[in-house]
């Protein structure tokens, strides 16, 4: 997936579309990780001054939410769901060979609502049912 | 030429895209209409074509079928491998009870057209006719309970919520669908969203709220985009907005994504995430009915919950109320999933057995394994060994079998399941989704896994499970939502139901 390269002066723009919300620390993360792959450092001073809240609270809802990260992700984004449905159709031995397989970063999910038709793996936000090694190969392409 | 082509995201996962795609190739006059899922989701992509005597079903099938869908005339309802029949012929579906799922599957889930050809907007005409009172009256008579879990019943959370004094009150719809097993929320929406819509609509009539939000989580993000179309085409006509549907009610509804986390599922904790704050429970009281968003009175229903509402108020709360058994009245949507033949969803009255879910409707195992455990009510809900294939599946006799319902996943395991790796797996599982709050929850946790860890090991078994046992309780008693309340369940379901699993011996 394609994110924009960091820089204030874009998140400045972009929080300024929040700014009649009602709470809006969160929405703001999330709104800089669609744009920006992930949450700059620089984003917690960033948000804290233009909605007038503390430092301290934005950065208690970034750690919080498995969804944030802090970091430039890689290039393709693949997560598996390692919850029970899946892992009852093998989904702890799909984990174990695609984290061998890709350089992409694994992560583990919780759930994509595709319990019937599992083991569940998200590539580059397409869902993909009874996921196989070859099957992802197939969609990073 | 009509032919409905699935775009439900469990299809697409399995290549529905696809083959809708190979159908316009071979045939641009075609048109396609992608529907929601009828729920047989072992048959996806199941294509439908519209013929003069009915729709004609074909699955599952995959783009390479697609050439010879076409050699054997499918348009015209062909003699092929795959056909199934008619689809309202297809026994599966047909003894089923649809009621909240009526319109899953056979609609275009954008179109409003559609949506009121099939009864769309009657329930939402009648309650705009009748008083609070009413309409709350009607819910509470229907029998209505919470499906997100708790099963509290609906119409009297609304009352609280019509008799608190507020500035705003507000109806927000969990829909963050976190228990592993379950998908009905996501269909529902994905299927037929202005159902929900209409649902919200209703609520908002009756206790006096104009504004509604819908907490749905990231992982599913076709459901959002289909949700927001659906808000948006309720807005350009005149239901959402000022005056809903010419009258003096306002209401409007708001999307909200959540971030990954499993706990602001729970009720307040959801409350604290649309503020735009960590998804910390908050203690009760207040109840939020009393003051919930932004402090206000808050209605807070689960997606089948109020997606539910518009069928009673069409068709009375004696209609819904005539299925289901004691306490637990009307249709249950029960989601089949793990390692099952025929997965998806069956909705039934509740009463339906276990074995009729898992055997008659699933087919027995995926694997084709002997059938050996079935986790009833998500990562918080019990395990279930084939002894108890019999239980009745409504809210009460699951307690009484020592489990709990949920919100109606069914995930089956065949015998290569360890049930100690299960039971390590909800201790870890509520380590990691824990908001903190409480020690016995956030520390009891990962001891918990730990503890387990050393009995599948063999060291010091009978003491470790005393220990563990222990351990259970004070989370039970200790924990103050039940994240770290139930986590237990599982735990001592799999040790009481299969304590073999937990004799230390490596297998
Ligand atoms: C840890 C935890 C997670 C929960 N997750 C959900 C959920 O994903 N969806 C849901 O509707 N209810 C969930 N609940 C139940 C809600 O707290 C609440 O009871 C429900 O949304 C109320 O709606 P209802 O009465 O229509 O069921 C969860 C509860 C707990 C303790
Ligand atoms: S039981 Fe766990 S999740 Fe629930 S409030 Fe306590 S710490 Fe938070
Ligand atoms: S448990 Fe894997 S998609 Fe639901």
């Amino acid at each position: 997936m394609k994110f924009s390269p960091w820089s204030q002066d874009a998140a400045l723009t972009l929080l300024a579309t929040l700014r009649d919300e009602n709470g809006p620390v969160l929405m703001a993360l999330q709104l800089m990780q669609e744009e920006f792959g992930y949450v700059d450092q620089a984003c917690v001073a960033l948000i804290a001054n233009y909605f007038n809240k503390s430092r301290a609270e934005v950065h208690g809802v970034l750690t919080f939410y498995h969804d944030l990260r802090t970091t430039p992700p890689t290039s393709h984004q693949i997560s598996i769901c390692a919850a029970e449905a899946c892992q009852a159709v093998g989904a702890r031995n799909l984990e174990r060979e695609i984290k061998a397989k890709f350089n992409d970063e694994v992560q583990s999910a919780y759930c994509f609502g595709n319990c019937a038709l599992g083991p569940a793996v998200m590539v580059d936000g397409k869902l993909i049912g009874r996921a196989t090694v070859e099957k992802i190969e197939k969609a990073l392409q | 030429m009509r032919v409905f082509v699935p775009g439900d995201s469990a299809a697409i996962s399995v290549g529905a895209d696809e083959v809708a795609t190979a159908i316009a190739q071979l045939d641009s006059t075609v048109e396609i209409i992608r529907n929601g899922s009828r729920g047989a989701l072992w048959l996806e992509t199941l294509v439908e074509v519209q013929t003069p005597s009915g729709r004609i079903a074909f699955g599952p099938v995959t783009p390479a079928d697609v050439q010879s869908l076409f050699d054997a005339d499918f348009l015209n309802g062909g003699a092929h491998p795959l056909s199934l029949g008619k689809t309202e012929e297809i026994e599966w579906l047909s003894s089923q009870e649809r009621v909240t799922f009526a319109r899953v599957g056979i609609i275009d889930p954008l179109s409003l057209e559609d949506y009121r050809a099939h009864g769309g907007l009657i329930g939402l005409r009648k309650a705009l006719k009748l008083s609070h009172e009413v309409i709350i009256n009607e819910v509470t008579e229907s029998g209505l309970r919470g499906r997100g879990g708790a099963g509290f019943p609906a119409g009297i959370k609304w009352r609280t919520v019509a008799q608190s004094f507020g500035e705003q009150k507000y109806i927000c719809c969990n829909a963050d669908e976190g228990d592993s097993g379950t998908f009905a929320d996501r269909m529902l929406i994905e299927g037929d969203p202005f159902t929900l819509i209409e649902g919200m609509t209703i609520a908002g009539i009756a206790v006096g709220a104009t504004k509604g939000i819908v907490y749905i989580r990231s992982e599913y993000p076709y459901a959002i985009a289909t949700l927001r179309k659906a808000i948006e085409i309720a807005r350009t006509s005149d239901w959402l907005g000022s005056r809903v549907l010419g009258t003096t009610h306002a209401f409007d509804i708001e999307v909200r994504v959540g971030a990954g986390s499993y706990v602001c599922g729970e009720e307040t904790a959801m409350l604290e995430s649309i503020e735009g704050k960590r998804g910390v429970v908050r203690a009760k009281p207040p109840l939020p009915a009393v003051e919930g968003l932004f402090g206000q009175p808050t209605v807070i229903n689960n997606v089948l919950t109020l997606s539910t509402v518009p069928m009673i108020m069409a068709e009375g709360a004696t209609a819904y109320k005539s299925r289901g058994v004691g306490r637990s009245l009307g249709t249950q949507i029960f989601q089949l999933a793990g390692n099952i033949a025929r997965g998806g969803i069956v909705e039934r009255s509740f009463g339906i057995s276990l074995n009729e879910l898992v055997n008659t409707y699933g087919g027995g195992t995926l694997s084709g394994r002997p059938f050996r455990a079935v986790q009833i009510g998500g990562p918080l809900g019990a395990y279930f060994s084939s002894a108890q294939i019999e239980t009745a599946m409504d809210y009460e006799s699951l307690i009484a079998a020592g489990g709990m319902l949920g919100h109606g996943g069914v995930v089956v395991f065949d015998d290569t399941v360890d049930l100690a790796q299960q039971a390590k797996f909800a201790m870890e599982f509520c380590a990691i989704e824990s908001c903190g709050k409480c020690t016995p929850c956030r520390i009891g946790s990962t001891r918990g896994a730990e503890t387990i860890d050393l009995i599948i090991k063999g060291v010091r078994v009978d003491e470790n499970k005393k220990l563990l046992l222990d351990l259970c309780e004070v989370m039970t008693d200790g924990s103050l939502c039940a994240m770290g309340g139930l986590t237990p369940l599982p735990v001592k379901s799999a040790m009481i139901n299969f304590p073999t699993d937990f004799d230390g011996v490596r297998k």
